[in-house]
């Protein structure tokens, strides 16, 4: 919303300056975005063409001698063709800041003679299109003058934000009456006398809704035959100009005016294109109407018309037809102010997209007591500037007279606010705002809303109008009450393993990635994903289309884009939400990574120390441990199991489960097949560990740790090697050897691993070096031996290896 | 000189020319050995008078003993020489780099971090975590915060939908953190204190927005909290959010469907230097949140009496306060997971934010 200083002038009565109503503005709720001073316009002055003479050495060039009012004429090379001697124009000196043609002028010499400056077109100044000539100013203007003030372009321009509650802002008239309630003056809009109308209004309208909801409550029509449509006045197209409307003509510039001045949009029709009565009827299904923007529209039934007979005319409340619209040769003119359905208007703008001053307007709502009075006061500036004689008003349907009593009791200010306003205080600003106090014991009063504030319905909007009208700097900051309490623990098991994971895994030099939510169809589909129920209607872009099943993809993909910017071997990770469903409980907390190329825990790329290796299985394992370590798992208690998901490879994947059901982690080398979906070069190994799967800590009765138990006596290591089939797993080893003794061996660890042709074929050779801790007595060699007998039965009888010898 | 005397000179002469284990190994065994010469003296005092041992006696054992030492320290000297020899043959070229350590190397992401801040600051004004889902239902998104049905404040927030169902039931994206308000009114009984950190979409995309963005959402409802309250408790986390003694904010009234009164907040900046925002100083207005009291139909969609409890509740962009604080240009480049760009303005996993260590190393 932007209007001039001297247009909100004309309704507020106040000596503020021009930063005071700024300051106040922005504090009660009108923010100001932009206050244009009009600078630009500072450095032109009025002057006189003294002499014209033809340039020697250019048919369409004169060389002007102009009076700037300093007595010294000042030469000019002009080629505009109404250059002459006698006109006075404005005047550029050398230095200034041409807006229209984006230059500082400087002295220049055209065609041989010098130049000392500019004499301006409206172009130049960006004051119109005009061109074809320079400004040519009335023989009285003064000589020396600031041209800006002279033109009336020296007013300031204010342009505000408005909020969509305040409708009532989105006139001059409501702003002044704001400030005005703010203390910054007094109201003084001019009142709008009715005007007498001398014969029925010869078109009729009809509000057509049979049995649908009535998408227009009121239409006013008012016939003003006789006039005479040409430019407005200056005046009015200064205001126009100034907050970047088009002037076009004295009927449509009315319009416009009214919509800025009071809020009140109006349609005018040239009534000699209207043929028959008007109806406002819901739009037949493609029924099209070119608008005054020059576009086209085509309708559906949702949409409100008004039309004639021959067919639409005018987008209710939105825009107007072109064929119907005033032109200069209008004579006749139909004033229209009707009152609309606002959603309705919302719905329609939006579904055509159009945006205009009156569907802002009317979808915010419009005063409904001033729909007449808008018609009147346009009335009354036609026959000002047009003459012509007016119709009396046709109204159909009915003014809304909005009744809205809120029961208000004074102390609810205090009670949201902390302000302490007196009763008074508050009935004072609410009475200036326009409220009316109907009944007021001094502690509640019933508060009649204004008609102009579709916004207010209660206690707490009563409280807003107090409070931004007193000040909302007046408000001290107080603290809150903070107990007498230290602060124990606030955060939930999810949120501390979500920290905790992010942590252990930025700590493994990887780096934490947030990537959308929303992946490609076909990457959703190779991660198990893809189900309709998780598929955007309306996705911003056709790769951001499903919401993912897996963190990976994501991941991956990332790590392809840097190795495509020359960025290699990078090791990224990620803690968000993944979507197995759309219900809340879908939602899963997710650790996820991936290490690319050979972006191994100790760095990758090349080293004097050795190359780092690609990235394996045993990358992504320890990774996924890490997190479950850092989450609180206890890893000697999970199994691994070598199952995984298919995007895994399969011989080189697993997961991490509590029994056979609970799935902690997944982790394993990515799936060539899956790299090939995802269009990502390997080796990429990556994990997801979920986080929501993790049992829930037991709750502890003491934080005492359990007393540490230090054997004195010396634990013993011994060695052995088993040649096993290639596929028999290393757990089963690991966990036949434990079994050997429970309570003796202490440690079992795995120190090598061997494949060779002297095995035999499908054959390797696993090492491990067992510890065996007693607790009451050293080991006798006896002991020992039999204790080593064991292990290896145990071990040959559940993995079918021998001892090697 | 004795014949004792030049023996011990010989061999005292022999053990200091001796320039290796060996040799003086062998001078040992010459002097001290079986058929040592000193061995070969000690032998002969057997033969003698006591009256000629119990003078040979002292003196050859007291031969015997300072070859022992001299022996010793001899070969004490040789081996230092040895292993100086050999430490000087092991020196490496120590300036060789060594492999970056993975502390050094992994990085927390600015959001993350924002989000420890953010949760340090609130956590000591006595607020709990809450968080909620990204697909909603209309309803929690926007009718239970008084989003009425059609109205335009709707439109604004250019909702992502997921796909109609059979039934009709059409779920979104949730388009602001507040949603989660309503879940936790419904689910816990006042007080409440809670902040809200998480993922939220909007149908935008451009240098200040993005299809995914990160919200704060306050939530504060009891018997007795008001404007006041809320002015104090924003004024603290800003203060010691950008970690400075004071900054100045402005409340202007303004509006939003689920907060009545309804303010938005501006912060005190100074922009005048290139690339860099200063807070608690300079002459600009930023504006950062938006604010208010929690409207009497949202209390009342979460159960509660609008005439028996009252509170405020905020929202903020955490992808917007990071750019602040930490002066990343564009808000796009967060979802990118450019390593370069991560590595830059990532934080070390070791560098977590506490108040009593500092938000900010």
């Amino acid at each position: 919303m932007k209007f001039t200083l001297s247009w909100l002038k004309e309704h507020l009565e106040t000596d503020a300056s021009l930063d005071e109503i700024v300051e106040k503005l922005t504090m009660i709720g009108l923010e100001v975005e932009a206050v244009d001073d009009r600078a630009a316009f500072k450095p032109f002055t009025i002057a006189k063409v003294v002499s014209a003479e033809q340039h020697p050495d250019a048919d369409r060039l004169k060389v002007l001698m102009v009076d700037t009012g300093s007595g010294d004429p000042i030469q000019v090379v002009c080629g505009a063709p109404n250059a002459r001697a006698g006109l006075v124009g404005a005047f550029a000196a050398p230095g200034t800041y041409i807006p229209g043609i984006d230059l500082e002028l400087q002295v220049g010499t055209i065609r041989g003679v010098e130049s000392r400056g500019m004499m301006c077109s409206e172009r130049e100044l960006e004051l119109s299109d005009d061109h074809t000539g320079i400004i040519d100013l009335p023989e009285n203007a003064p000589v020396g003058a600031s041209y800006a003030a002279y033109a009336g372009l020296d007013d300031p321009v204010i342009e505000i934000g408005i909020t969509p509650n305040r409708p009532d802002a989105l006139g001059v008239a409501g702003i002044a009456r704001d400030l005005a309630a703010a203390g910054l003056g007094t109201v003084k809009s001019p009142a709008i006398e009715p005007v007498k109308g001398s014969f029925p209004c010869p078109v009729a309208v009809k509000l057509d809704f049979a049995d649908s909801q009535d998408l227009c409550h009121a239409f006013g029509l008012r016939m003003v035959r006789g006039v005479k449509n040409g430019p407005s006045p200056k005046w009015l197209q200064q205001r126009l100009t100034a907050i970047g409307l088009r002037p076009i003509n004295a009927l449509v510039d009315i319009t416009n005016w009214l919509t800025y001045d009071r809020n009140r949009p109006l349609h005018v029709f040239d009534a000699a294109k209207v043929k028959g009565d008007l109806v406002v009827r819901r739009a037949h299904p493609g029924e099209s109407l070119e608008a005054l923007n020059g576009k086209t529209y085509t309708f559906d039934t949702t949409m409100c018309v008004i039309a004639d007979d021959n067919g639409v005319e005018s987008l209710s409340g939105i825009m107007g037809g072109e064929h119907s619209g005033c032109t200069e040769e209008t004579t006749d003119v139909l004033i229209e102010a009707a009152l609309w359905e606002p959603l309705n208007i919302a719905q329609t703008g939006r579904k055509l997209a159009i945006l205009s001053d009156a569907r802002y307007r009317n979808e915010r709502g419009i005063d409904p007591a001033f729909n007449q009075p808008g018609l009147e006061e346009a009335t009354r500036l036609v026959l000002e500037f047009c003459g012509g004689e007016p119709s009396e008003i046709f109204l159909a349907g009915r003014i809304p007279t909005p009744h809205k009593i809120v029961d208000f009791p004074y102390s609810e200010v205090k009670r949201l606010t902390g302000l302490d306003v007196s009763a008074e205080e508050s009935r004072a600003i609410l009475e200036r705002l326009g409220f009316e106090i109907e009944e007021d014991d001094g502690t509640h009063a019933k508060v009649k809303v204004p008609s102009w504030r579709p916004d207010v319905e209660g206690k707490a909007d009563l409280v807003e109008e107090v409070m931004r009208i007193h000040g909302v700097n007046e408000i001290a900051f107080t603290p809150m009450e903070q107990g007498d309490r230290v602060k124990s623990k606030i955060l939930t098991t999810g949120q501390i393993r979500t920290r905790n994971a992010r942590r252990a895994l930025a700590a493994r030099g990887m780096l934490e990635a947030v990537t959308w939510s929303f992946i490609p169809e076909s990457h959703a589909v190779a991660f198990g994903g893809g189900q309709a129920e998780l598929k955007l209607a309306n996705p911003i872009a056709a790769d951001m289309s499903d919401m993912r099943p897996s963190l990976l993809p994501s991941l991956l993909a990332a790590a392809q884009r840097n190795g495509d910017r020359g960025v290699d071997n990078v090791a990224l990770f990620e803690v968000a939400a993944i979507y197995a469903g759309d219900t809340p409980e879908g939602q899963k907390r997710v650790a996820g990574g991936i290490r690319h190329g050979t972006a191994k825990l100790t760095g990758g790329g090349r080293h004097w120390q050795g190359a780092a290796q690609a990235v394996s299985v045993f990358d992504a394992k320890a990774d996924a441990l890490a997190a479950l370590e850092a989450c609180g798992v206890d890893v000697s208690k999970v199994q691994i199991f070598t199952e995984a998901p298919d995007w895994y490879h399969p011989g080189r994947s697993g997961t991490v489960r509590l029994g056979p059901k609970v799935i902690l982690a997944a982790f394993g080398e990515i799936h060539p097949l899956t790299l090939e979906t995802l269009d990502v070069d390997g080796p990429a190994a990556g994990f997801e560990v979920f986080l929501d799967a993790i049992p829930e800590p037991r709750a502890k009765a003491t934080r005492t740790k359990p007393r540490l138990d230090l054997s004195p006596y010396q634990a013993v290591r011994r060695d052995f090697a088993f040649v096993m089939d290639r596929d028999k797993d290393a757990a089963s080893l690991m966990r036949a050897a434990a079994g050997a003794d429970k309570k003796l061996v202490s440690a079992v660890n795995i120190f090598d691993v061997f494949e060779g042709a002297s095995l035999g074929e499908g054959k390797k050779s696993v090492a491990i070096e067992v510890t065996l801790q007693p607790t009451d007595k050293t080991l006798t060699d006896e002991e020992i031996d039999a204790i080593s007998k064991r292990i290896v039965e145990n071990v040959v009888k559940s993995t079918g290896g021998v001892l090697r010898g | 000189m004795s014949a004792i005397d030049t023996l011990e000179k010989q061999i005292m002469d022999a053990v200091g020319a001796a320039d290796d284990e060996a040799a003086l190994e062998a001078v040992r065994v010459s002097a001290l050995g079986k058929k040592g010469s000193v061995t070969e003296q000690m032998k002969r005092l057997g033969a003698m008078s006591p009256d000629e041992r119990k003078e040979m006696g002292p003196l050859l054992n007291g031969l015997k003993d300072r070859i022992g030492e001299a022996l010793g320290a001899r070969r004490e000297v040789l081996k230092r020489a040895a292993m100086a020899t050999r430490l000087a043959e092991e020196k490496l070229d120590v300036t060789l780099p060594v492999r970056p350590s993975p502390t050094e190397t992994g990085r927390i992401h600015p959001i993350s971090q924002v989000i420890d801040e953010i949760t340090a600051i609130f956590s000591d004004m006595g607020f709990t975590i809450a968080e909620g889902p990204d697909i909603e239902t209309d309803y929690y998104n926007f009718t239970a915060l008084n989003f009425p049905e059609g109205h335009p404040a709707r439109e604004m927030h250019d909702t992502f939908f997921m796909r109609e169902k059979e039934d009709g039931e059409r779920l979104l994206l949730r388009t602001h953190t507040s949603p989660v308000q309503i879940r936790t009114m419904e689910a816990q009984q006042p007080p409440i204190r809670i902040v809200i950190p998480g993922k939220t979409y909007r149908c935008d995309s451009d240098a200040t927005h993005s299809p995914m963005f990160h919200q704060l959402e306050g939530l504060v409802v009891d018997k007795v909290t008001t404007v006041a309250h809320m002015k104090w408790a924003l004024h603290e986390f800003f203060r010691a959010f950008f970690e400075v003694e004071d900054v100045g904010m402005r409340f202007r009234p303004s509006y939003f469907p689920f907060t009545e009164p309804s303010l938005e907040v501006d912060i005190q900046c100074d922009r005048s230097r290139p690339g860099e925002v200063r807070f608690g100083e300079g002459n600009d207005w930023m504006e950062v949140l938006g604010c208010g009291m929690v409207h009497p139909n949202v209390l009342r969609f979460g159960g509660l009496d609008p005439d028996e409890y009252q509170g405020f509740a905020w929202g903020i962009g955490i992808d917007r306060l990071a750019m602040l604080k930490y002066g990343m240009p564009d808000l796009r480049a967060f979802f990118d997971a450019d390593a370069r760009w991560l590595s830059h303005y990532g934080f070390r996993p070791l560098d977590i934010p506490t108040l009593f260590g500092g938000l900010s190393s």
